[in-house]
C-alpha cells in the first residue's frame, strides 16, 4: 500500500512543455504547442481531444515514433525514471521504449505483421528486449495470450492475424505491449475501431491488468464515456495545447474550460432527453500552419472576449491540481459564465 | 397502410461454397412509415449494412420482397432499374474517404445524379450543385475542389448533398457519423435532422452507437446475426430495453459520467458475435445470453408484439405475446 502512495507522489512519466512541429510542403505545422502532464504508477491519465488536436503526436513523441525529419521536437522534456527520453536515439533492444513503456494502437490489424504467426510476433518482442531463447519466448507468448483471455492460446499462437477478430487482435496487441511488464502502457484510441460490447471487454481487461501489475496507463481517446469509465486524471487537448487538466471528478462535474463544456454538450448521454437535443460545437479547429496568437479556441468559443483573440491565456489554477487555459479565470474577467467560473469571486 | 417502404421476409445469403452459407440477413420484415426515421443498430457482423444495401438494390435479394410506395422493387436490379429508382431511394455511406471518387471534383460528384435525368443543362446543374453545397454548410466555390482537400466532416456533407440532390423520398444512412469526431458527429446529426424535416424524408439510419441513434430516430430496431430482435419507439427501447441483447448493447456503452461509471457492476458480456455461417434453430443470441433457457436452444423466437399500446415487438422467449385486443 505504501509503495502506491509513494508512487503517486512521484510520477513515472513527467512530460513538460513539449513542442512538436512538422515541415511540410505547405509550411510548418505546429502540431503540439506546449503540452505538460504527468502520470503516476497505478493511475490512468486520459488525454482527450478531436482529430488533429495533437494528442497522438504527443505520445508518439514520447515513444520516439515521430519520423524526424519531417518531425522536430523543438522544446520540452519527457522524464522517465528521472531520465529525459525525448531526444534519445532508438536502438534495437531499447531498454525503455517497448520494454518499460508499452504501447497499443487504434487499428490492431495494421499494427501486426500479417505474414507472421501471432505467437512468433509476441515472442520476437521478448527475444529482442529480454534476450529469451526462441522456445522460452514462444512458451511465454502462449502464457501472455492466456493472460489477456484469448481462448485456446496454444492454437491461437500458431495462427496468423487474419484469423483473429478485431477484439482478439486488440487483445493480442495488449499482450505484446505488456510482454515486458512495462511501468507505463500508452493506449492510443484502443477501442475506437471496436463495437461497444468488445470495447467493454477491452476496457475491463486494461483495468484488470493495471490492478495486477500496478502499471500507469496513458489513454488517448475522444470518447468522454471511456474517460469517465477509466480515468483518474484527464488532460483535454485542443489545437496542440492542453486547455484543461483535472481529476476526472473535477472535469466532469466542475469543468473550467468552454471547450470541455462544448464537448460534453455535443455528446449524447443517458440522462439528457431526446428533446433537449445535441449542441454541436460550430466551426472547425484552427489551422496549425499558422496557429492563433491568442487562445486556440477563440474562433469557436461562445464566451470569447476581445482579449482572447490576441493574448494566449496562461494556465489558471482553478483548484488544487485543476488548471484551465482560459481568461475567464482571470480575477479581472467579468463574472458572466457561472458554469465555468466557480470558486473565488464567482 | 401508410408505410412508404416495407420489407417482407427480406433475406440475403452469401454462398461460401462447400455447402456453407452466410446468413447475413434472414427473413426481416420491417415497415417504415412515410416521413419516419427508423434507427437500425447492432454489432459489426449483425447484417445491418447488408440489409440497407439490399434495400436500395445494391445487393441482390436472396428471398423476400421490398415494396416502395406500394410498388414491388425488382429482386435484382438491372442498369435501367437503377436509373429508375435512384431518384427515389438513395444512400449515404459510412466512410466519406472511400465513398467519394478522388479523381472527380466535388461539383462533379454532387451533380452526377442530376445527369441521369434527360434534358439537364450543365449551367442548371452547376447552379443546383452550388445551392446544395450551401445547404449542407459548404461554399459554392468548393465545387471545383477535390475530396482530399476536405476534412472528414466536410466530406460527409458532400456525401449528403450527393445523395439528396436528386430529391429522393427515402434515404439509407449507413453509419454516416461513425468515422467522425464527437463534435462533428453532432453537427452532421443536426444537419440530417434539418434536411429530414425540410425535405420530408423517410430514413433508415444505421449505426452502432445507440445513444446517437436515439436523437435521430422515431423508432429503433435492433439486429443480431441477421434477424431483428427488438423494435419499438426509440426513447422506450433506449430507456427500457426488453431483449437481453438490447440491454447489453445499451449497458456496454460507457456514459460520460464518472459516478455512474464507478457504480458499474455488470461485467462486460462474454464472447463475441457468433458465426453467421449455417445458422441453426433456436435463438441466435442463446450462446451469449445471460438469461438463456432450454427452450431458447430448440425453438426460434418470433418477433411479436409484447405491449399493444406502445407497439413494442421483441423476439425473446422471456416475453409472452400480448393477447390481441
Amino acid at each position: 500500500m505504501n509503495a502506491r502512495v509513494d508512487a503517486a507522489a512521484k510520477p513515472v512519466l513527467d512530460v513538460a512543455d513539449l513542442h512538436v512541429e512538422f515541415a511540410t510542403h505547405g509550411g510548418i505545422v505546429k502540431a503540439v504547442r506546449g503540452a505538460s502532464f504527468a502520470v503516476a504508477a497505478g493511475k490512468t491519465l486520459a488525454i482527450v481531444g478531436e482529430s488533429g488536436c495533437g494528442k497522438s503526436v504527443t505520445v508518439q513523441s514520447v515513444m520516439g515514433l515521430i519520423p524526424m525529419p519531417p518531425g522536430r521536437i523543438t522544446r520540452g522534456t519527457a522524464l522517465f525514471a528521472g531520465v529525459d527520453i525525448l531526444r534519445r536515439k532508438i536502438v534495437d533492444g531499447d531498454d525503455v521504449r517497448g520494454n518499460r513503456i508499452g504501447m497499443i494502437f487504434q487499428d490492431p490489424m495494421s499494427s501486426l505483421n500479417p505474414t507472421m504467426r501471432v505467437g512468433e510476433q509476441l515472442a520476437e518482442t521478448l527475444r529482442a528486449h529480454r534476450g529469451y531463447s526462441r522456445s522460452r519466448a514462444l512458451a511465454r507468448a502462449v502464457e501472455l495470450l492466456a493472460l489477456v483471455h484469448i481462448p485456446e492460446p496454444e492454437r491461437r499462437a500458431r495462427q496468423y492475424p487474419f484469423s483473429f477478430s478485431g477484439g482478439m487482435l486488440q487483445r493480442a496487441m495488449i499482450a505484446m505491449a505488456i510482454a515486458c511488464e512495462p511501468d507505463i502502457l500508452i493506449a492510443d484510441e484502443p477501442t475506437t475501431a471496436l463495437d461497444v460490447t468488445t470495447q467493454a471487454q477491452i476496457l475491463d481487461l486494461l483495468q484488470e491488468l493495471q490492478r495486477k501489475n500496478g502499471m500507469a496507463i496513458v489513454l488517448i481517446t475522444h470518447d468522454l464515456g471511456v474517460v469517465a469509465r477509466m480515468a483518474d486524471d484527464v488532460a483535454v487537448m485542443y489545437a496542440g495545447e492542453i486547455v484543461e487538466q483535472a481529476s476526472a471528478e473535477d472535469l466532469f462535474y466542475r469543468c473550467a474550460h468552454p471547450y470541455t463544456l462544448g464537448l460534453r454538450a455535443a455528446m449524447p448521454s443517458r440522462s439528457t432527453s431526446r428533446t433537449e437535443g445535441l449542441r454541436p460545437i460550430e466551426g472547425a479547429p484552427p489551422d496549425l500552419f499558422s496557429p492563433p496568437v491568442g487562445c486556440g479556441y477563440y474562433a469557436r468559443c461562445p464566451h470569447a472576449m476581445r482579449l482572447c483573440e490576441a493574448h494566449r491565456p496562461p494556465v489558471f489554477a482553478v483548484e488544487a491540481a485543476h488548471g484551465a487555459r482560459c481568461w475567464l479565470h482571470d480575477p479581472a474577467a467579468p463574472r458572466s459564465v457561472p458554469e465555468i467560473q466557480r470558486g473565488a469571486g464567482a | 397502410m401508410s408505410a412508404l417502404l416495407e420489407t417482407r421476409g427480406l433475406t440475403r445469403h452469401f454462398a461460401l461454397g462447400r455447402g456453407q452459407t452466410v446468413h447475413a440477413v434472414d427473413d426481416v420484415s420491417l415497415a417504415i412509415d412515410d416521413r419516419e426515421v427508423v434507427g437500425l443498430v447492432g454489432e459489426s457482423g449483425s447484417g445491418k449494412s447488408t440489409f440497407g444495401r439490399t434495400l436500395v438494390g445494391l445487393l441482390e435479394k436472396t428471398a423476400g420482397e421490398v415494396y416502395f410506395a406500394g410498388e414491388q422493387l425488382p429482386a435484382k436490379y438491372r442498369p435501367a432499374d437503377f436509373q429508375r429508382y435512384a431518384s427515389r431511394l438513395q444512400m449515404i455511406f459510412q466512410d466519406p474517404y472511400s465513398s467519394l471518387n478522388p479523381r472527380m471534383t466535388v461539383g462533379e460528384i454532387i451533380g452526377e445524379g442530376l445527369k441521369l435525368a434527360p434534358g439537364q443543362k450543365s449551367a442548371q446543374i452547376r447552379d443546383e450543385v452550388g445551392d446544395w453545397l450551401v445547404r449542407v454548410g459548404l461554399e459554392r466555390n468548393h465545387a471545383s475542389r477535390y475530396p482530399h482537400e476536405f476534412s472528414g466532416g466536410q466530406r460527409q456533407r458532400v456525401g449528403i448533398a450527393r445523395a439528396l440532390i436528386v430529391r429522393p423520398r427515402f434515404v439509407v444512412c449507413d453509419e454516416p457519423i461513425s468515422a467522425l469526431d464527437v463534435s462533428v458527429q453532432a453537427q452532421i446529426v443536426r444537419l440530417l435532422g434539418e434536411l429530414k424535416s425540410s425535405l420530408g424524408l423517410t430514413m433508415l439510419f444505421i449505426a452502432h452507437d445507440l445513444s446517437m441513434v436515439r436523437y435521430v430516430s422515431d423508432r429503433m430496431a435492433v439486429m443480431y446475426l441477421g434477424s431483428l430482435v427488438e423494435i419499438g419507439p426509440s426513447d422506450e427501447v433506449y430507456s427500457r430495453p426488453l431483449h437481453p441483447y438490447t440491454q447489453i448493447l445499451i449497458g456496454s456503452n460507457p456514459q460520460p459520467d464518472p459516478r455512474t461509471e464507478r457504480r458499474r457492476t455488470a461485467a462486460a458480456i462474454k464472447g463475441e458475435i457468433a458465426s453467421p455461417i449455417n445458422v441453426g434453430v433456436g435463438c441466435r443470441f442463446a450462446s451469449r445470453c445471460p438469461k438463456v433457457m432450454d427452450v431458447c436452444r430448440s425453438v426460434t423466437p418470433a418477433l411479436q408484439t409484447v405491449e399493444q399500446q406502445s407497439a413494442r415487438r421483441v423476439a425473446c422467449h422471456l416475453y409472452p405475446a400480448s393477447p390481441r385486443a
